[in-house]
């Protein structure tokens, strides 16, 4: 107990460090000007990292898995299909591109109807393999995929760029008015969050346990699925896809804090998504002088840990 | 009191449990026995919650067990099932800790833990009880999620085949302090077993299922005889006296 507080607080250091790191290193042109942006920059990392890290680590734990998560399931194909629906039909000059508010909207109400008549579907019964889930979700993915660049060929080119930005997950060009949207959606996350920390402790004993321990199972599994979703889409309609960020958080923040609590899990997550954001933004903009992205950087790191984890997970059940 | 009427399941056209009525005698111990496939899992899910009965219901109290509010519902009535998968780590202590959930809401009190130090007494697991889960043999395993329930500290304990996987000694350990909690602290103990002889020297009631029907239920000493035996098993088995014990000698029996 006592060596997971020192784990958290050197964590929450270490993430202040990059945030100031981020915010005063080497501000070229004029503070008043570079300083603000900056700021939005963090902001939006923040945001971004806490949703896809709780959103995560509450969705593993429903679903009785580590190595499965929203965006691996297929959420930030669901979200392709949104924007690319939306251009293919309405164009970038309708009121659903423009409004970023109804863009914002429209692209979460889709993700989490997308979430959950696919997980009511999956996850209904605890019987499915694994593997079979992993499967169902590359191929959902997959075929969303293929739909989105159908319609992308029919597009106009011009309208196509405009798409293609919004498809590619970028921390420089965040929407602000948004970020206030996402961070009151955060917050309210944690206000049900806490209530529910000690429920979710209780529903990683897996569903009969939890149930003998006076636990509304399913009913949870329901607010969690949708509470999961809801911010899974918030983060990717803020800065857009980074479908292996959650896995490796949330992975990392089980294997350095080995706890079965949620608010000390979540929290771990949280301070390692705000390090791996902020201080791969750094090193990305001061170091690699912005010849990659972040996003590609994050998906190749995760892809392979996403591999490693799954050659782990078999030899274990072997 | 548990009372379960007529009481149906069905699994496509199969009926798993079909219209089954009995009532659960207080400060007893009740098997359920009977031929795999029988049902006896499934109606011990019904019973506690865990699955929902298509036909039929079951009274706690007087009260469906549906209409029961889930943490007052936990606080009666516990459910150990055979398979416990979990994805994390937790010591012994913890685990059992989690039994105090429906009272302690996370946060344990004094009380809470002198609940968690009895059980763990009771189950012998003080000397392993910061030891990881993961890393148990089966039998301490199953100590340690039996040690759960009875740190809930419910009216009644709900079994399904706890002694899957244990040898002899274990099996036997845990099958006497079955017989305590029921005679020291008076609770009501419903088990699903598939050794009859288990069934037959430590149980005071037993319930055999066949089909999903109820075909036998009554005292021990009435179900363990040869003509019931065979009603229940198709099975010729001898029962032989010993110590006062009835022993079923079904090795060398013909089908």
């Amino acid at each position: 107990m006592r060596k997971n507080s020192i784990k958290l607080l050197s964590l929450l250091v270490l993430a202040i460090i990059c945030i100031l790191l981020y915010a005063f290193y080497d501000i070229k042109g004029g503070f008043d000007y570079a300083f603000p942006r900056r700021v939005v920059k963090i902001a939006a990392m923040v945001v971004t990292g806490i949703a896809i890290s709780y959103a995560t680590v509450v969705f593993q734990t429903i679903t009785q898995n580590r190595i499965l998560t929203p965006s691996v399931m297929g959420m930030d194909s669901m979200y392709g299909v949104v924007q690319t629906l939306i251009y293919f039909f309405a164009g970038s000059m309708s009121i659903w591109v423009v409004n970023k508010y109804l863009n914002f909207g429209a692209a979460i109400l889709a993700m989490v109807l997308f979430a959950l008549i696919l997980y009511r579907f999956l996850f209904r019964s605890d019987k499915h393999p694994i593997y079979l889930l992993l499967l169902i979700g590359m191929i959902i993915g997959t075929l969303l995929g293929s739909l989105v660049t159908f319609l992308q060929v029919l597009i106009d080119p011009v309208e196509y760029l405009g798409l293609q930005s919004m498809l590619f997950a970028s921390f420089t060009k965040v929407k602000v008015e948004l970020l206030y949207i996402a961070m009151v959606i955060l917050a309210a996350s944690f206000i049900y969050g806490f209530q529910i920390m000690g429920k979710l402790d209780v529903m990683s004993l897996g569903r009969e346990n939890a149930m003998n321990l006076g636990i509304n199972y399913d009913r949870m599994v329901m607010n969690i699925l949708i509470l999961s979703s809801v911010l899974i889409a918030t983060s990717t309609a803020l800065v857009g896809p980074i479908t292996f960020f959650g896995l490796i958080v949330a992975n990392l923040s089980y294997q350095f804090l080995v706890t079965y609590k949620h608010s000390i899990l979540i929290l771990g997550a949280s301070l390692i998504s705000i390090i791996a954001l902020v201080g791969g933004q750094f090193l990305v903009e001061h170091v690699l002088e912005l010849r990659t992205t972040l996003s590609v950087i994050i998906n190749f790191i995760g892809g392979v840990y996403f591999i490693y984890l799954l050659l782990r997970e078999s030899r274990a059940t072997r | 009191m548990i009372k379960i009427r007529e009481l149906t399941k069905r699994y496509g056209k199969k009926n798993v449990v079909e219209n089954v009525s009995l009532t659960i005698q207080p400060g007893t111990i009740t098997s359920f026995i009977g031929p795999n496939g029988a049902g006896k899992s499934t109606l011990l899910s019904m019973v506690s919650r865990l699955l929902d009965a298509d036909t039929g219901e079951v009274l706690l109290d007087q009260n469906n067990v549906k209409k029961w509010k889930a943490d007052a519902f936990a606080k009666r009535v516990s459910i150990l099932k055979q398979s416990n998968f979990m994805n994390v780590r937790l010591t012994v202590r913890e685990l059992v800790s989690f039994g105090r959930y429906p009272y302690s809401k996370g946060r344990l009190s004094e009380i809470d833990e002198k609940y968690v130090n009895q059980a763990l007494d009771y189950m012998n697991l003080r000397e392993i009880q910061d030891q990881y889960i993961d890393e148990l043999s089966g039998g301490q395993k199953q100590r340690a999620f039996i040690a759960m329930v009875i740190a809930q500290d419910t009216d009644y304990i709900l079994l399904d085949e706890p002694l899957n996987n244990l040898d002899m000694k274990h099996s036997v350990q845990i099958m006497k302090i079955l017989r305590k909690l029921v005679d020291e602290l008076g609770k009501t103990v419903v088990i699903v077993l598939h050794d009859i002889n288990f069934a037959s020297v430590y149980s005071d009631r037993i319930v055999a299922l066949k089909d999903g029907k109820l075909v036998k239920n009554g005292p021990t000493s009435e179900i363990i005889n040869s003509a019931s035996l065979r009603e229940i098993y198709d099975m010729d088995i001898p029962v032989q006296v010993q110590n006062g014990c009835r022993i079923c000698v079904y090795f060398n029996s013909h089908a």
